[in-house]
C-alpha cells in the first residue's frame, strides 16, 4: 500500500450514515448509505440547475444561457446521430449524460478538507453504472422490437454478405452487440476508479513525504506529488467530462441502431 | 513461487496494456489532429468518430487495468 497506512481503496468503502444501518425492507438491508446521500446531492444539483434556467426568458440571461448550451449539445448530437425520429429519447439522453457528469465532478470536489466530510463518487461503483448501461440496452431492445420485431434481427447481418459467411458473422456481430452493456458500464466505472486510486496514491506521497523528518527529503517527495496531483486533478476534470459524452454518445449510436437498423 | 507472489507479477504485467492503450488514444488523437490540420473544414465533422474511436481505444487499456486490480486485490 502506497503511503505506508493510507489505503487508496477506502475512499470507495460505501457506509450507511446518520445510523440507518439496520432499515430493513422485507429482509433485505436498506440503510441510507453514502452512495445514496450523493446520488440525492447531484439530483439536487442537476433541480437546481434546470430550475434557475427554464424560465423560458426572451433574452437569455447567463444562467439561461448555461442550460441552453447543455441542451442544445445534447440534441444536436441526438440529431446528428439518429435523424429527426431522436426527438423521443433526447431526454432520456439528457437526463443521463447530466447525472453522470454532475456525479462526476461531485466526486472530485475537495469535500476532504473539512473534518468528517468525504466525498464518494457515485459512478466509481459497477452497481451504479451497470444499472445505467442495463437501463440503455433494455431501452434500444424494447425499441428495436417494438418498431421493427423479428426483423430487428437483421441487424447482426450487415448488407451484401454472402450466403456461406451469414452463419459466422450473425454469431460475431451478436456478440458484439451482447457485449455492449458490460462496455458501456465497465469503461466509465473503471475510469473513474482508476483517475480516484491514481490521486490518492499521489496524496499518500505528499503525506508520507511530510513525515519522513528529514529536511532534504521531504520536499523534494512532496513538492513534485504535488505538482503532479494538480495536473492530475486536471487531467480527472477532463476525463470526466469525457465519459459523461462517451456514454451519452454510445447511447444515441445504440439507439441510433434499433431506430434505424442498418 | 508463491500464488502470492506469481499474482503480483501478474499484476505488474497486466499493466503493461495500460501503457499499451495510451499508444492507441496517442494514435487516435495524433491521427485525428494530422487530417483536421489538413482539412481544417470537414474536421468539426467527425468529432463523434473522434470519440468513438478514443472510446474504443480507451476501453481495452481499462480492462487491462481491471485484470491488475482484480490480481492485486486478490493477493
Amino acid at each position: 500500500m502506497a503511503g505506508g497506512n493510507i489505503d487508496p481503496m477506502h475512499q470507495f468503502l460505501v457506509e450507511p450514515m446518520f445510523g440507518t444501518e439496520s432499515w430493513s425492507l422485507a429482509g433485505y438491508n436498506i440503510a441510507f448509505t453514502n452512495s445514496a446521500l450523493f446520488m440525492v446531492v447531484t439530483l439536487l444539483l442537476i433541480w437546481i440547475f434546470m430550475l434557475g434556467g427554464t424560465k423560458g426568458q426572451l433574452v437569455p440571461g447567463r444562467w439561461q444561457a448555461a442550460v441552453e448550451g447543455f441542451t442544445s449539445f445534447i440534441t444536436d448530437m441526438m440529431h446528428a446521430n439518429i435523424g429527426p425520429k431522436g426527438k423521443a429519447f433526447t431526454p432520456y439522453v439528457f437526463s443521463l449524460f447530466m447525472f453522470i457528469l454532475i456525479a462526476n465532478l461531485v466526486g472530485l470536489l475537495p469535500l476532504g478538507v473539512v473534518p468528517g466530510l468525504h466525498a464518494f463518487t457515485v459512478t466509481s461503483h459497477f452497481t451504479v453504472t451497470g444499472v445505467l448501461a442495463i437501463l440503455s440496452f433494455s431501452i434500444v431492445l424494447i425499441v428495436g422490437f417494438w418498431k421493427h420485431g423479428f426483423h430487428f434481427f437483421s441487424l447482426f447481418v450487415p448488407h451484401g454478405t454472402p450466403l456461406v459467411m451469414i452463419p459466422l458473422l450473425f454469431v460475431i456481430e451478436l456478440f458484439s452487440f451482447l457485449i455492449r452493456p458490460f462496455s458501456l458500464g465497465l469503461r466509465l466505472f473503471v475510469a473513474m476508479t482508476a483517475g480516484h486510486v491514481l490521486l490518492k496514491v499521489l496524496a499518500g506521497f505528499v503525506i508520507s513525504g511530510l513525515n519522513s523528518g528529514s529536511i532534504v527529503l521531504a520536499p523534494m517527495i512532496t513538492i513534485p506529488s504535488l505538482a503532479l496531483m494538480i495536473a492530475i486533478s486536471a487531467l480527472e476534470l477532463l476525463v470526466a467530462a469525457i465519459q459523461a459524452y462517451v456514454f451519452a454518445l454510445l447511447t444515441s449510436l445504440y439507439l441510433n441502431d434499433a431506430i434505424n437498423l442498418h | 513461487m508463491d500464488a502470492q507472489s506469481a499474482a503480483l507479477i501478474g499484476a505488474g504485467l497486466a499493466a503493461i496494456g495500460a501503457g499499451m492503450a495510451a499508444l492507441g488514444v496517442g494514435n487516435v488523437f495524433g491521427s485525428f489532429l494530422n487530417s483536421a490540420l489538413r482539412n481544417p473544414a470537414a474536421a468539426d465533422g467527425q468529432q463523434g468518430r473522434l470519440f468513438i474511436g478514443f472510446a474504443a481505444a480507451e476501453l481495452l487499456g481499462l480492462l487491462s487495468f481491471l485484470i491488475a486490480i482484480l490480481l492485486y486485490l486478490k493477493a
